[in-house]
């Protein structure tokens, strides 16, 4: 009946019980809290508002909002993650073995680094993409309204699936990308690795649908004139990195199908015995890996070359280098993943090609570096916070980016493969790269999602703390990583002398807790202020592109009347021209109506999921036949549409104008 | 017939045939992972029976005669649907679903056979492999069949329209896709596994 899972499933060490019982204990005191203030009607209509209003929404302004909030909420639990290993590595000289458990401690290592990929740094591009897409071309929805909703519940179902795994088993003590022989059922029997392989998959089916619908949505939907070299500069990123989504998501499907598969029925693709190859399987995983870091930071390059150019009031330097360098970019990143494992043994001239591939993805990068210099250069730059945290990027950034360059060069990798070195080098290219750039991409259009500003001040202190925070974290490990420390490291000796280093870094991890103390603070804050930072002209920054020609919050339809673009910063063309029209002609506004299909899918695929890593067959063949059957049912709907009469909308325009 | 196909909608031009394109094509790459893998597994029998003493090339013929006759007849209800010829398009979508039955039945005959003599997917990696890619080549058969079933029920009852005529031409090309696949399977799998 139950599969593998027993009792024991629920029995965990301290520190693992601390970390279920304390989120429980804070939430059951705050639902009784809020049920003891406001009653329990209250609760229920409030709830009622939630299901219509935002969880059954196909907007993509709602969905994407629902994916940062996922994404940040999964950002505590990384951070948390992060602050344990750091304190473990910093108490673990000698003869103190610090707090954790080694088999804890690799599990933590795993969960951190999964979640804080999949469900941080995808949720809050995914968050960004849905948020502003639509509106800088100029359309009134995506391509596939009801698929993005589907998207959003399968990666939700993937972030519950990753947490469930926290109180009901484990998760594989195999790091984020569970390398077999390890992660096979020979040396891992338990369930942490199937928890991982499942909430990855069903989380990454979500990412190519949403994938293949925004590639639909810009090639389809953009507004008339905007040729492809008038899109926005983000647009360009977002199109890079979904033709990326397409290409490599499906490798990570097939790829993890074949770990399960050796797994759940004893096949032989990558164990160590019968023919399989582990190695196989480390080639496919990078080379799905590698374009996953570009489909991560393209955006945050997009997001920053629309910033850099609104706070330094010019138009980007070079645009079309830098559509070039994303395309350039987007191209290469396909033929370098073998430097992820040049000790491999593939031969010299093998390693020769992707090292240099390598350093050649330097050159269009450096491009784009260049051009947000120019751009600023002689420009009248306002230094807000998103350019605060363009600042701390691009010193950050350019740093790793060396060190990357570094690494590249095969002999040198084999001194420093596996080291702290090389994870100095991917947190700066993920923190201060892709974070970065998402957090400056939020307090930059957040007017624009919610009607008003953020609070400044605070924004900057989080800046601040971050910027410095995660210099004083990561230089050390540059230090640890070429004086010989290794990753995944539980322990050491004390004659090393690593220790200090050791607790620099983790002073630096509690500087950027205080950093997200203070973006905590700063949504409270701005939410409790808010009637004096509305933004009443949807434009707060003088921005240049179509997403500030509406409203702030937009309407459901984003615009009524349908821009027509001649240029490329379309808005600030505009608004130079100042041309009014005198007459504004509304047509009728078709918009998908809500449904609670995706939700269904969602909650279907966590029951596969779950199924499927305890053996539970039948509650996996429930959750797989209950998702056949919600998408039948969709497929039979008719009425999926409704209207907005010309009539409605001018009243709606007319209102929001005054 | 050019005023009738006119009154249809042109689905080639439509968002919902882009985006289903690439699908297709991001099913092709999951396909050349597959590929990509039997590629380095092939040879790594283990001890274990190689692809010389297992596959018989008449049987697979067989196989492939019926799948690419699927996809003539999956062409004619395309062609029906754009005349709106509503019980020729159910008609051969009837016959293209037998064809694509007999090819499964075929396919899982050929699987409990290998099976049966020993040769299992747990049995070495070259088998696995082989399992796996053609397996998952089934696994959309199988899909297409419950497709091809669904929507002979929804035009039956709806009719051809615009949103039946849309998912015919979708379906059209997942089957040819399919086809397409296979010849790949064929070629690399079954005849260089025998010559």
């Amino acid at each position: 009946m139950f599969g593998r899972l027993t009792l024991e499933a629920f029995i965990h060490d301290p520190i693992t019980m601390g970390a279920i019982v304390t989120p429980v204990i804070g939430g059951g005191a705050l639902v009784f809290f809020i049920l003891y203030k406001k009653g329990f009607k209250w609760v229920i209509e409030k709830l009622q508002w939630l299901w219509k209003e935002w969880l059954t929404s196909l907007d993509p302004k709602k969905i994407g909002v629902m994916y940062i909030v996922v994404a940040l909420l999964m950002l505590l639990r990384g951070a948390a993650d992060a602050l344990m290993l750091r304190a473990q590595q910093a108490l673990s000289a000698g003869d103190a073995h610090g707090i954790l458990s080694s088999d804890t401690f690799q599990q933590v290592l795993t969960a951190h680094g999964t979640i804080m990929i999949f469900f941080v740094a995808m949720g809050l591009m995914f968050g960004i993409i849905n948020l502003i897409v639509p509106l800088q071309i100029g359309s009134r929805d995506v391509a596939f309204p009801f698929l993005n909703s589907v998207s959003f519940w399968l990666f939700v179902a993937g972030m519950v699936l990753v947490n469930l795994s926290l109180v009901i088993g484990e998760i594989g003590a195999t790091g984020w990308l569970a390398y077999p022989p390890l992660s096979g059922i020979k040396f891992s029997p338990g369930v942490g690795v199937d928890y991982w392989i499942w909430a990855l998959q069903i989380s990454g089916i979500g990412s190519l649908l949403s994938g293949i619908n925004f590639l639909t949505t810009i090639l389809k939907m953009r507004a008339p004139g905007m040729t492809f070299m008038k899109m926005p500069i983000f647009v360009h990123s977002v199109f890079a990195s979904m033709v990326l989504v397409a290409f490599a998501f499906p490798i990570l499907t097939a790829t993890l199908g074949m770990l399960s598969l050796d797994r759940l029925l004893g096949m032989h693709f990558f164990t160590s015995e019968l023919g399989g190859n582990p190695m196989m399987y480390i080639n496919l995983i990078w080379a799905w890996g590698h374009p996953e870091v570009y489909i991560l930071i393209l955006p945050a390059f997009g997001i920053f070359s629309e910033i850099v150019p609104t706070f330094s009031r010019k138009k980007l330097f070079g645009y079309t280098s830098m559509v070039w360098a994303i395309g350039a970019i987007a191209f290469l990143s396909f033929i370098v993943w073998l430097h992820h494992f040049f000790t491999m043994g593939a031969g010299a001239n093998v390693n020769a090609f992707f090292g240099i591939m390598t350093m050649v993805i330097g050159i269009p990068t450096g491009v784009k570096v260049f051009n947000w210099l120019f751009t600023m250069y002689r420009g009248r730059i306002s230094l807000k916070s998103p350019m605060l945290w363009f600042l701390g990027f691009i010193v950050t950034f350019t740093l790793g980016g060396v060190a990357g360059v570094l690494m590249a060069v095969p002999a040198i990798d084999f001194q420093v493969h596996n080291s702290l070195f090389l994870v100095a080098h991917f947190h700066t290219m993920i923190v201060g790269g892709v974070v970065f750039g998402f957090f400056a991409g939020i307090t930059y259009w957040f007017p624009k999602v919610f009607g008003f500003t953020l609070n400044e001040r605070l924004g900057r202190y989080a800046a601040y703390c971050w910027i410095v925070g995660f210099v004083t974290a990561f230089g050390p490990l540059y230090v640890l990583g070429l004086m010989g420390a290794t990753r995944r490291l539980d322990h050491y000796d004390a004659s090393l002398g690593w220790q200090g280093l050791f607790i620099v870094a983790g002073v630096g991890v509690c500087i950027i807790l205080l950093g997200v103390v203070f973006q905590i603070l700063q949504f409270i804050v701005s939410i409790k202020q808010r009637k004096q930072h509305f933004d009443t002209t949807g434009d707060p920054w003088n921005g240049r592109t179509l997403e500030w020609a509406t409203s702030s919050p937009p309407a459901s339809y984003n615009f009524a009347v349908i821009p027509h673009v001649h240029t490329r910063d379309a808005f600030w063309e505009a608004k130079q021209k100042a041309s009014k029209e005198s007459s504004v002609h509304y047509e009728d506004i078709v918009l998908p109506r809500n449904s609670s299909n995706g939700v269904l899918i969602g909650i279907f695929a966590i029951l596969l999921g779950f199924g499927i890593v305890w053996h539970m067959w039948w509650l996996a063949i429930i959750g797989f036949i209950g998702v056949i059957i919600v998408i039948i049912t969709r497929s039979f709907q008719s009425d999926t549409e409704y209207t907005i009469s010309a009539h409605d909308v001018a009243i709606l325009e007319k209102r929001s104008t005054l | 017939m050019k005023e009738l196909v006119k009154s249809l909608p042109d689905n080639r031009e439509s968002s919902t045939a882009l985006g289903f394109w690439i699908y297709l094509m991001t099913d092709c790459i999951l396909f050349a992972s597959l590929f990509a893998t039997y590629a380095v597994l092939r040879n790594n029998t283990a001890g274990g029976p190689s692809s010389h003493e297992l596959f018989e090339l008449p049987f697979v013929l067989t196989e492939t005669l019926l799948l690419l006759t699927s996809s003539l007849t999956c062409g004619f209800a395309l062609l029906a649907g754009l005349r709106g010829h509503k019980k020729q398009v159910i008609l051969w979508l009837v016959v293209t679903f037998a064809l694509g039955a007999s090819f499964l039945a075929m396919e899982i005959t050929e699987f409990s056979k290998f099976i049966n003599e020993g040769a299992g997917f747990d049995r070495s990696g070259f088998l696995s492999s082989f399992f796996t890619l053609v397996g998952t080549h089934g696994l959309h058969i199988t899909v297409g069949l419950f497709w091809a079933a669904l929507l002979g029920i929804q035009i039956a009852i709806q009719g051809i329209n615009q949103v039946t005529s849309k998912r015919l031409f979708l379906f059209s090309l997942f089957w040819h896709f399919l086809d397409i696949v296979w010849i790949f399977i064929f070629t690399i799998v079954y005849l260089m596994g025998v010559l």
